[in-house]
């Protein structure tokens, strides 16, 4: 923080205050150029759902439609292929809080385990981790639906869950965290007393590391409600599919038109709208651990 | 507890101390498991169905390398990657130019509402890419799109968005949208430790603000800069969602080999080459992990002084 200050009274006491004033407002101007730009299709999506689908096309796609149609939109999407879409919601939240969860304790527990203890292999092992960083995720995709299929994993939720609470980043961001956050005169105190070494774990460690462990549970629960490539392989049955599957399948079958293709316009529309709210309240509700789980990204 | 005095200065007892030289792989080992399964697993599996030939006639037949020397002479996988490398070249500077310009501006704290733009930067980055496709695919449409409204409400040629010389930038476009803010923030952060003596002493020496960005924010950027175009390349050369949704929209401009994961994914879904399609996923992580080890060469053979 000290360094925006700086730099700003620094610029105040070279230029005169008029000066400052206007490149403030030229920079500013700039900027809601794209600030717009970033809202220019959400502002789209919240107008397009509050319209009917004949409004979709005879009126301005940036203005509102001739009657306010939200509450209908919402009910047909809920009624639509018998409510379908209230269940991908459910599923997306299920797999991505389980993701999230399991992500956030298994990194934890393999990252203390790198920071507090010295063992055989520990130094390939944190390798191998590093290097999976660097693995292309979908490149993993083909393979992992291949031995799915050989397993009979295959329209198996479990087969998109247990993959994406495999988090090597977040290892590496609790390994860190725990060498900077956990002191070992405190472990070995609680060893002196007699503590077991699960009960150090759940009592000392994963209070100390809460906040690191919430960063690596955001991550994963947004990369997995985020995922369409494995779900889209791996699950075939609708009732099994997350909100991303669903929606674009819908999409898909609208814009190949027929069978009533068209109708299904402003209840896509709506859905969309309806499936990046839980994501946004997240992210805004939790935005500080968001930017630590980036920035420790970034020192690496 | 006859034995306690000497607890405390040996671990307690021969049984825990034992369990203590345990505990580093019980903590590892939920990790490990499926780090096993699920990456490790599929990989040796894949690679072992790789060396095999699905034919309509005989079933699996081994086939050694025929795979691999059939993906390094297919025009369908290449023509994919150069797709990717003529979008990466056009989309990845303009995204992370503008990033970085955003953070230096953004850091200088010389705009109104900072918070706002801060947040509204990263916003789209919350947005499935697929719901982000299919916002972008109702814009571009010709049906309904806002542009070609406004471009029949002025008796001007409606754009088309996904012919096939403007679909990579419409794609390109979408990617943009979905990524600056992410990117922003990682440079923004990095700014953030710029430590403050070192403004300071550029203060001192009467250094202009575009002094003080390229001599110092940007050289202390660069590890940052390094890892987000490696990050890009990644990104770039794996895409699917985006191309494989704006399909639906234009199955002419679009093919199944349009990037080489779209391809993967034809291969394994419609036509059952198995072994193909993992030979095809298996190059494509040869590519890109050589793509991403090449520039990092480069970049550290032009700063041998950093």
């Amino acid at each position: 923080m000290t360094a925006t200050i700086d730099i700003a009274t620094f610029e105040a006491a070279k230029r005169r205050p008029g000066e400052r004033r206007r490149s403030r407002i030229i920079l500013t101007l700039l900027l809601s150029v794209f600030l717009l730009y970033s809202f220019v299709p959400l502002v789209y999506l919240v107008l397009s759902a509050t319209k009917t689908n004949g409004d979709l096309f005879t009126t301005f796609g940036f203005g509102f439609g001739t009657e306010f149609n939200l509450w209908q939109n919402l009910s047909d999407l809920l009624a639509r292929d018998n409510g379908v879409f209230m269940r991908w919601m459910f599923n997306s939240l299920l797999y991505s809080t389980v993701a999230g969860l399991g992500a956030a304790i298994f990194a934890t527990a393999a990252g203390y385990a790198f920071a507090k203890f010295k063992f055989v292999g520990r130094n390939l092992l944190f390798a191998l981790v590093l290097g999976a960083v660097m693995i292309p995720q979908t490149a993993l995709v083909v393979p992992i639906f291949l031995l799915l299929a050989l397993s009979g994993l295959s329209d198996n939720p479990l087969g998109v869950i247990l993959p994406s609470m495999i988090s090597p980043i977040g290892v590496y961001l609790m390994r860190v965290y725990i060498e900077q956050g956990v002191d070992d005169e405190l472990l070995d105190a609680a060893r002196i007393d007699g503590a077991g070494e699960f009960l150090i774990f759940r009592a000392i460690v994963l209070r100390l590391v809460a906040p690191g462990m919430v960063t690596v549970a955001l991550l994963s629960f947004v990369g997995t409600w985020n995922n369409y490539f494995l779900p889209l392989i791996v699950l075939r049955s609708q009732e099994y599919q997350p909100i991303t599957v669903g929606l674009a399948t819908w999409y898909q079958l609208a814009q190949q038109g027929g069978g009533g293709g068209e109708v299904l316009f402003s209840i896509i529309i709506t859905g969309a709208l309806v499936s990046i709210i839980p994501v946004i309240v997240v992210f805004l509700l939790l935005q500080r651990f968001w930017q630590g789980g980036l920035t420790a990204g970034s020192i690496k | 507890m006859s034995n306690w005095p000497a607890a405390a200065t040996r671990p307690a007892r021969p049984g825990g101390f034992t369990l203590r030289k345990l505990a580093p792989y019980l903590f590892l080992a939920p990790f490990v498991l499926l780090f096993i399964a699920f990456i490790v697993a599929p990989l040796v599996y894949a690679f072992y169905m790789s060396l095999y030939r699905d034919t309509l006639v005989g079933g699996r037949q081994f086939a050694g390398a025929a795979s691999y020397i059939k993906v390094t002479g297919d025009a369908k996988f290449w023509g994919g990657v150069w797709n990717l490398v003529l979008f990466g070249i056009v989309q990845v500077p303009i995204m992370l130019g503008l990033a970085l310009l955003f953070a230096i501006v953004l850091d200088r704290g010389q705009v109104y509402a900072k918070g706002v733009f801060r947040l509204g930067f990263f916003l789209p980055y919350a947005v499935p890419s697929v719901i982000a496709t299919i916002m972008w695919g109702y814009l571009y449409g010709p049906n309904f799109g806002p542009f070609t409204q406004m471009a029949k409400a002025f008796n001007l040629p409606p754009p088309d968005f996904l012919s096939p010389g403007a679909m990579i930038f419409s794609l390109a476009n979408i990617v943009t949208w979905e990524y600056v803010g992410y990117n922003m923030v990682i440079y923004y952060a990095a700014l953030k430790t710029i430590p403050s003596d070192l403004v300071e002493a550029s203060r001192i020496d009467g250094a202009s603000a575009w002094q003080f960005a390229r001599l110092i924010q940007l050289p202390l950027l660069w590890p940052a800069i390094l890892l987000t175009i490696i990050f890009s390349i990644n990104g770039t050369l794996q895409l699917f969602n985006e191309p494989y949704l704006m399909r639906a929209l234009a199955r002419n401009t679009i093919d199944s080999s349009y990037t080489p994961n779209l391809y993967a994914y034809s291969l394994a879904t419609s036509n059952q080459q198995y072994g193909y399609a993992a030979a095809v996923s298996f190059v494509l992580g040869i590519v890109i992990a050589g793509a991403s080890y090449i520039f990092t060469l480069i970049t550290n053979r032009r700063r041998p002084e950093q």
